[in-house]
């Protein structure tokens, strides 16, 4: 029996799909830069926050994609790199040190290197093995923050205060959101090169077919070592950012319901686009923020949704305009899928 | 101290076997459907609920475990009918996810039904008290030997029910390969849903069992989620026997390990911190075992596919 793992599609995906162009980035980005403006000029302070919360999610969705959507490495455990960012940067607040430029890069370090230990163990293992590991890696990091009382056990760390730059000050909504703005937006950049560089179609390139990679001559084993790395890096980034907009950390970062979530963000963007996991953090705290204010059963509600999503459009949002594209065409879908591809490789060239 | 160990590792059995109640339905469903089904959890918590609410009704033990059995039993059945077979085919991300799905559905609506506080479920009367195993030095409640005797009865009535049935053979057949179990004759379809059923049953089962030693709460299901998750994959995914040995392994270290632990640690350092870290290290060397037994043998210790 073959064994199926990695995000299976019905058509061979092209590698090229879903990355950005040029304008829909600059657009974004300057959207992303007024927004808080506007709202600040509103009174709506409650929306900038929000705001941050978007972006640092999306990082840590986005961070999520590489490995699952990029790699086709179904890791059920990367809200433990998002509690090892938090907790390392909490407790190197308790000790006393509070400058930004220490902190995060150390946050995001232990959560590279925890996904380094980590990686190097479960990738020598596949399919559901690899799915179970990397759950029960998040459980023991769970039990230990939980149990030891120096890391707050189960009332987490709280913050007296968010982390310092010189010269710009993060106590405030805008503050903060202009310094999750600018890290962030490093972080995805950071992705886009990764994602469209030889490394990045060597990865997918796995994902589709890891044994013919293997045979060509790719280290298999230590690109996918080295993009869960960086996956978790950037989830600890996240874990960092996270931390310092809500004052703390507390154990249930570290929950395996917290890296079901950042799954869940994933796919409803659609995994394996370059938007789908910020598309899908907005969406997802959008439906939260809104639905919650109706209904105290959101979790209902995002059971049926994602039910939805997984029995009749397991690709997400961004494959959305690709299916309008096949129908609009009148072709079949995979004909356009091709032809989209042809044209984007066309485009590289 | 021997008691003390003793006791524990009555503890261990009980809570082993229970386990072994969810890796068997866990590890069936896996191995013969090739379905990760992260909502077995909430399978056990439903029974334990359905055993609740029919306890309250006919206020007496054991005909409310045995409605609950049926009634989950037929739950897994609508499930396996109309979700299951579905996911099936799809991608283990997807079942992942769907089931992810489930668990959310399933305790939310849970806690609509039943709202939010626990519920407890009475120990039937006769078997409330303790039994003196050893004379004035060991006494034992025989409820929970009850637990491990049932316990023990499910075990041994699965081995024969795999090994020496032809349903089992089937199961066996199955397991190994399904589509040329199908091609030899074996109406897999059906078996599926007697399978996913008989899951939904001995989650039931234990889900009742544990419920006047438990509250019985909403979430209690990824509680016992993650150790029967852990069960299969030390013992091997599809395995009945890993299964067993599994369960017995996990809870003998959840129980024995963690009084052994405390003890040893009480030599190290000083009391208060080993008290602390004894229950720690007890729930983290689970994970650690089935970390250690991934790396040397990735199949698990009784693989059940060559």
């Amino acid at each position: 029996m073959i064994s199926r793992f990695g995000p299976s599609r019905s058509t061979e995906t092209p590698l090229l799909i879903g990355l950005p162009g040029p304008w829909t980035a600059i657009a974004v980005a300057v959207i992303l830069a007024i927004y808080p403006l506007v709202m600040n000029s509103m009174g709506e302070d409650f929306y900038i926050s929000m705001g941050s919360r978007v972006l640092i999610l999306a990082l840590a969705a986005s961070a999520l994609n590489l490995a699952l959507g990029y790699g086709g490495m179904i890791s059920l455990g990367h809200a433990a790199f998002l509690g090892i960012g938090g907790y390392a940067v909490a407790i190197l607040a308790k000790s006393g040190i509070d400058a930004a430029w220490i902190a995060v890069p150390v946050a995001v370090g232990c959560a590279a290197a925890a996904a380094c230990l980590i990686g190097a163990i479960s990738l020598r293992t596949r399919g559901v093995y690899f799915i179970m590991i990397t759950l029960a890696f998040a459980q023991l990091f769970y039990y230990l923050a939980i149990s030891l009382p120096q890391f707050g056990g189960d009332d987490g760390l709280p913050m007296t205060a968010r982390s310092v730059i010189p010269g710009l000050p993060l106590d405030g909504d805008l503050g903060f959101y202009y310094f999750v703005y600018f890290t962030a937006g490093l972080a995805f950049v950071l992705l886009y090169r990764l994602v469209s560089s030889r490394f990045g179609r060597a990865l997918v390139a796995i994902r589709e077919n890891e044994r013919r990679m293997a045979a060509i001559g790719y280290p298999v084993y230590r690109l996918k070592l080295m993009a869960f790395t960086l996956s978790g890096g950037l989830a600890g980034l996240a874990g960092a950012l996270l931390a310092n907009l809500s004052l703390g950390v507390t154990p249930h970062t570290l929950t395996w319901h917290q890296s079901g979530i950042l799954m869940v963000m994933v796919i409803i963007g659609g995994s394996g686009y370059f938007w789908g996991g910020i598309t899908g953090a907005a969406i997802f705290l959008l439906l939260e923020e809104t639905i919650s204010a109706h209904t105290e059963h959101w979790n209902l509600v995002l059971g049926a949704l994602l039910l939805f999503i997984v029995l009749v459009a397991p690709d997400g949002v961004m494959s959305l305009r690709e299916r309008v594209r096949a129908l609009l065409g009148r072709k079949p879908a995979g004909g356009a899928e091709a032809q989209s591809s042809i044209a984007a490789g066309e485009k590289a060239q | 101290m021997l008691y003390l160990i003793l006791e524990q590792a009555l503890n261990g059995l009980q809570y082993g076997l229970m386990l072994f109640l969810l890796a068997a339905g866990l590890t069936l469903v896996f191995g013969i459907m090739d379905l990760i089904n992260l909502a077995h959890g909430s399978l056990y918590m439903i029974g334990a609920f359905l055993a609740a609410a029919f306890y309250q009704w006919l206020g007496s033990f054991f005909p409310a475990l045995f409605l609950a059995i049926i009634a989950t039993a037929l739950i897994g059945v609508i499930l396996e009918r109309l979700l299951y077979r579905r996911l099936q085919g799809m991608s283990h991300l997807s079942q992942v996810l769907a089931t992810f799905a489930l668990i959310l559905i399933a305790n939310e609506t849970i806690k609509i039904i039943f709202g939010a506080q626990p519920l407890m479920i009475g120990m039937p009367a006769s078997l409330s008290g303790p039994v003196e195993l050893v004379t004035d030095e060991l006494y034992y409640p025989a409820y929970r030997l009850l637990i491990i005797a049932v316990g023990l009865v499910v075990a041994v009535g699965l081995y024969v029910l795999v090994n020496r049935t032809r349903i089992g053979m089937w199961m066996r057949a199955g397991a190994s390969n399904p589509q040329m179990a199908a091609v030899m004759g074996v109406r897999i379809k059906p078996l599926f849903t007697f399978v996913f059923a008989l899951g939904a049953a001995l989650c039931a089962l234990a889900g009742a069992l544990l419920g006047p030693l438990l509250a019985v709460s909403v979430g209690m299901g990824e509680s016992i989620l993650i150790p029967a998750f852990e069960v299969i994959v030390i013992g091997g995914i599809g395995s009945m026997r890993g299964a067993l040995v599994g369960s017995l392994l996990v809870g003998m270290i959840d129980t024995v390990g963690r009084l052994l632990l405390t003890f040893g640690l009480k030599l190290v350092v000083d009391g208060s911190t080993a008290a602390t870290l004894g229950p720690t290290l007890a729930s983290m060397m689970v994970s650690l075992l089935m970390v250690a037994v991934l790396f040397f043998r990735p199949q698990g210790l009784f693989p059940a596919r060559g």
